[in-house]
């Protein structure tokens, strides 16, 4: 017997669940205003998170998928693109998307039901959430495949959760990723769960970075909790596809402390106790420590912060409820560049019989 | 002008719009150097470069998935898929992701792209080479359908189905690729999408066709006229979405109306068609609309699918029965 090949597994964290520097700093991590920006916007995202469920326990929203507990990732992840790359998100990316030009109303119109909540004004090119499971790593491979051939200096980047790594696209994704050399860069966001179903229980892989070892492109590990990490590793990785159109996967590591979605109820699968052990590494306090023991965020920014972060929210939760309904023939009106003469007809009837409310 | 087959126009219209437009990519599997199985694409990959011509790796879900990610950025991909049993995997992304990303995201983004993919029973193929499952497609709202039945509407067509701004797919029947030539002039123009072709003008009945059935439906309409049946002859090209208006004044003027298809009886296209005719022309009618189909089982394997595939025969035993009818 010989060994013909060998891989490894990094694992990349700098600051500790302490708030303790395990590393030296990479250099973005040193401007210590790139870091207070993230940590507005975790602050910022969870607040919204927050808000969301309850607007949706009140009736006021439909199903909503909370991203407490992950918004290291999502923020990190945004923060690192530039805005000429791609985001190809699933349906948990609050935190990247408000950095992409959309505007925290537009998702809540999406979660409340309504198909202009993908409209957004401001960013013409990212592709809209992916409902169904692992289906859209591919459109990233297929959208670098659109900026190699164009020559553009951008990449890629598309996430998705640690259940979407048991589907035949996302590793359908990175091999043509890899034999291409396509300027992507996969995401993927474990936060332990897929709705009931762990991660343990999902594959026997030791790690879900390792899926990418299959595929011909490297892997890694990031704690997903600490946003310095995160950034850190997705601005590696984003230089790398644009420059040298390499592809990488990298797995965050974090937890959800939330039920899947607002109409989950984790209780009748999620072990007693864990969500709280797991709180201590949750990311947004671990951040503010830090930014605490360097000097640069106070008891009284905090303050001014919530009550930013809670205005802009009202002030979003008013434009929502006063959105008013599309009209009922829109249905039609987007389905083809030009509506084909067979469904004239069809969109006729519906716009006579208009909006029905519910109730 | 020499004449060429239909998969020869297939090639000359691939040829022409990747030359007229940078953005049009071929992609799929064996496309490049072997040309793809039934050589559709045969040449591109020395004319255009692997970059235009794309050889994938095996999966169809990711040519689909790929496709739809390529068509929202700009490209404009023609994805072969290499016989319509195959095209199953990529189905997810052809209903879930390419025929709403217009619609989902209220005009922001589309999805340009075509799906082609060789289609129906009798050229001996294995199992899983034979299937005429365009009904599927055709129930799903934001894509088209398109069928072409001889070279010059192959070449037509398949122009207007890359040029098309919505995901199209594009049917081509294996068992026609190679049975009649045509002249084609590479003139790079488009035929009409969302329209019907009267192939054959007549007056005692109306037989409603596409892909490979266009064959026994005109070979059925001369039988019929040596007997004294004068049969209009209509090729949908067209199933998604259906210009009905052209098959409603054909019937209005015959009074009479049989669908063939190759594809399963039940929730076939023929229904659908029978339906909208029943609706909108019951008082033209003066017999039932017949459909003359496939049947409601699998495909057969290659010894059996004579016996599956409508035939001249019965198409001409159901028109002398509405013809007989009081």
């Amino acid at each position: 017997m010989k060994v013909v090949a060998r891989f490894e597994v990094p694992y990349y964290q700098y600051l500790d669940e302490n708030s303790q520097l395990t590393e030296k700093l990479p250099t973005f991590a040193k401007d210590a205003d790139s870091l207070a920006a993230m940590y507005r916007l975790m602050t910022l995202v969870r607040l919204f998170d927050t808000k969301a469920i309850a607007l949706q326990r009140t009736g006021k929203l439909g199903t909503y998928p909370s991203i407490r507990g992950q918004e290291a990732v999502f923020v990190g992840v945004g923060h690192a693109m530039h805005k000429e790359d791609i985001f190809v998100p699933y349906y948990r990316d609050v935190g990247v998307v408000i950095q992409r030009g959309v505007n925290l109303s537009d998702i809540l119109l999406y979660w409340g039901g309504d198909e202009r909540g993908n409209c957004y004004a401001n960013n013409k090119q990212d592709f809209p959430y992916s409902v169904p499971v692992g289906s859209q790593p591919l459109h990233a491979s297929g959208a670098a495949v659109a900026l190699k051939y164009h020559k553009k200096k951008a990449a890629v980047l598309t996430i998705c959760g640690d259940g979407a790594t048991s589907q035949g696209d996302f590793y359908e994704a990175m091999n043509v990723a890899g034999v291409w050399k396509l300027p992507v860069v996969f995401v993927v966001c474990n936060n332990q769960w897929a709705i009931s179903v762990s991660r343990g229980a999902q594959t026997a892989a030791q790690t879900l970075a390792q899926k990418a070892i299959a595929a011909g492109i490297p892997g890694e590990q990031v704690d997903g909790n600490d946003i310095i990490a995160v950034h850190h590793r997705v601005e590696m990785a984003l230089k790398k596809a644009r420059e040298q159109h390499e592809p990488v996967l990298l797995e965050m590591l974090c937890y959800r402390q939330s039920d899947h979605t607002t109409a989950d109820d984790a209780r009748r699968y999620e072990p007693p106790k864990i969500r709280e052990q797991e709180w201590k590494k949750e990311p947004i306090m671990r951040l503010r420590r830090y930014l605490e023991q360097i000097g640069v965020w106070s008891e009284d920014q905090e303050q001014a912060l919530l009550a930013e972060c809670e205005h802009n929210i009202n002030q979003t939760v008013e434009d929502y409820l006063h959105t008013p309904p599309q009209p009922a023939e829109s249905m039609f009106d987007y389905l083809y560049a030009t509506l084909p003469k067979a469904y004239q007809e069809q969109r006729e009837l519906v716009k006579k019989i208009g909006v029905v409310h519910h109730g | 002008m020499a004449e060429i087959t239909l998969v020869e126009a297939i090639t000359q219209a691939l040829a022409y719009e990747m030359q007229a437009d940078p953005n049009v990519i071929v992609l799929g599997e064996d496309v490049g150097k072997d040309g793809g199985v039934f050589r559709a694409t045969l040449g591109l990959l020395d004319k255009f470069g692997p970059d235009r011509v794309r050889d994938t790796p095996l999966a169809e879900s990711m040519i689909g998935g790929l496709a739809v990610g390529m068509a929202v950025q700009g490209l404009k991909p023609v994805a072969e898929f290499q016989f319509m049993g195959f095209i199953y995997p990529a189905v997810d992304q052809i209903i879930n992701h390419a025929a709403r990303m217009r619609n989902r995201t209220r005009g922001r983004l589309s999805c340009p792209v075509v799906f082609r993919t060789p289609y129906g029973a009798g050229i001996h193929a294995p199992e899983h080479h034979s299937e005429s499952t365009e009904a599927i497609f055709a129930h799903t709202p934001g894509l088209r359908v398109v069928i072409p039945s001889s070279p010059r509407r192959a070449y037509g067509l398949l122009l207007a189905a890359i040029r098309d701004p919505d995901p199209v797919i594009f049917l081509e029947p294996s068992r026609l690729y190679r049975w009649a030539k045509q002249e084609v002039p590479d003139d790079g123009k488009a035929l009409p999408l969302d329209t019907c072709f009267t192939l054959r003008v007549g007056t005692d009945v109306t037989l409603v066709t596409w892909g490979a059935m266009v064959k026994e439906t005109l070979e059925a309409a001369s039988k019929l006229a040596e007997e004294g049946v004068n049969a209009e002859v209509i090729d949908v090209a067209t199933i998604k979405p259906l210009d009905m208006d052209t098959i409603l004044a054909s019937v209005e003027k015959t009074g009479r109306c049989v669908i063939v298809h190759e594809a399963p009886r039940t929730c076939g296209m023929g229904a659908e068609i029978a339906a909208e005719v029943s609706e909108k022309a019951l008082l033209s009618l003066q017999a039932p609309v017949k459909r003359v189909t496939g049947y409601d089982t699998v495909v057969p394997y290659a010894r059996l699918e004579k016996s599956y595939i409508p035939s001249v025969e019965r198409i001409r035993e159901v028109v002398h029965l509405i013809m007989e009818f009081a």
